[in-house]
């Protein structure tokens, strides 16, 4: 198991913000994380990251409690912007680099050609759609075996979304575990291995896709509908 | 590609794969795309795409020459009879459909004999 999340508690004052999350992942799938805004997405991955520690129970990466040492295998994309607006793109790959040991630049610039950018483009002039493709393209820079990506496909146009989903699918692999938070269910409902539902902090459900699409037919809405 | 909502992925993309060879799109001989490829061009995840490649295998359409790739199976035959098994299943359902609706095959006969195909 590459992950595994046991009684998983986040309490901020007076609010849970994740309560008692029962979660396993393994190596080579890709999860997405569903919910509304405010669910508990964010907070679930911020502590999976190791950015911010739960409040009670336990989280298992590579059956150990997760350290400090394990950040340099995971690699989290949060919703907000990463870099500096004075920075080009090639610092932000340089900024990358400097920080993380897993980074590969040769791929970084492979990517940001791949993604339509380029290493001089300043970063405060890319558009919405730009930027969220530099974040992906600078996560998926590295070789991490466990990426936690925030809401990558919000709040950019259709082109912009499946050009970040190809990125996606293009790194995934046996090696690696993806997790995708979003509610884009359309967008997604193709290519998630297993979906976790989550509302008000809680988890209701995890579902295989393909395997309830052959046992019984039904599709993310339809689950969607019935559990949330 | 558009999926139907419901109806298990790979088993879509193995039709629409299945179509491409009928089309000759797909040639025998000719090397299939990567399954990271199939994953992209797709948005399918990886082991779909390797359950993709494992079905179309056991069933004969492709064959995986280790290191290298997946091939078209060279048995054209094979592709004839394919068209024929899609076009079956086809007929099938439209007749079932129209029966349905209470045409009887004679009825339907002359309905495709006087059909004039719509302006694209």
């Amino acid at each position: 198991m590459i992950l595994e999340c046991k009684d998983l508690t986040k309490t901020f004052v007076g609010k849970r913000a994740v309560s008692n999350v029962n979660l396993s992942m393994e190596k080579g799938r890709i999860y997405g994380l569903l919910g509304e805004n405010g669910s508990g997405k964010t907070t679930w991955m911020k502590m999976t990251a190791g950015l911010t520690k739960p409040s009670s129970g336990e989280i298992l990466y590579k059956d150990h409690p997760l350290c400090y040492r394990d950040k340099a295998e995971i690699a989290y994309m949060s919703t907000e912007p990463f870099y500096y607006d004075y920075m080009k793109v090639e610092d932000v790959g340089q900024y990358y680099q400097d920080f993380f040991e897993d980074f590969d630049r040769e791929k970084f610039n492979g990517l940001v050609e791949k993604a339509g950018l380029e290493n001089r483009m300043k970063v405060r002039n890319l558009s919405s759609g730009m930027g969220a493709k530099l974040k992906i393209v600078a996560t998926m820079s590295r070789k991490a075996v466990l990426c936690l990506l925030d809401e990558p496909l919000n709040g950019i146009d259709y082109k912009a979304r499946e050009e970040i989903i190809s990125l996606i699918l293009s790194e995934a692999g046996e090696d690696n575990t993806i997790v995708i938070s979003t509610h884009l269910l359309e967008e997604v409902e193709s290519f998630i291995d297993e979906a976790i539902f989550i509302k008000s902090g809680e988890v209701l459900k995890v579902a295989d896709l393909e395997r309830e699409r052959i046992t019984s037919g039904r599709s993310l809405t339809d689950i969607y509908m019935d559990v949330m | 590609m558009e999926y139907s909502a419901g109806t298990p992925i790979y088993l879509q993309v193995i039709r629409e794969l299945q179509k491409k060879m009928i089309k000759g799109e797909l040639k025998p001989g000719d090397k299939m795309p990567s399954s990271r490829e199939l994953a992209v061009l797709y948005k399918v995840n990886q082991n779909t795409a390797a359950r993709i490649y494992r079905e179309m295998e056991s069933e004969g359409y492709c064959y995986t020459k280790r290191g290298i790739g997946t091939f078209v199976s060279e048995e054209e035959n094979m592709f004839e009879n394919l068209k024929k098994e899609m076009a079956e299943e086809l007929l099938k359902n439209f007749m079932h459909e129209m029966k349905d609706l209470g045409f009887q095959k004679g009825d339907i006969l002359c309905q495709v004999a006087d059909y004039k195909e719509e302006q694209e």
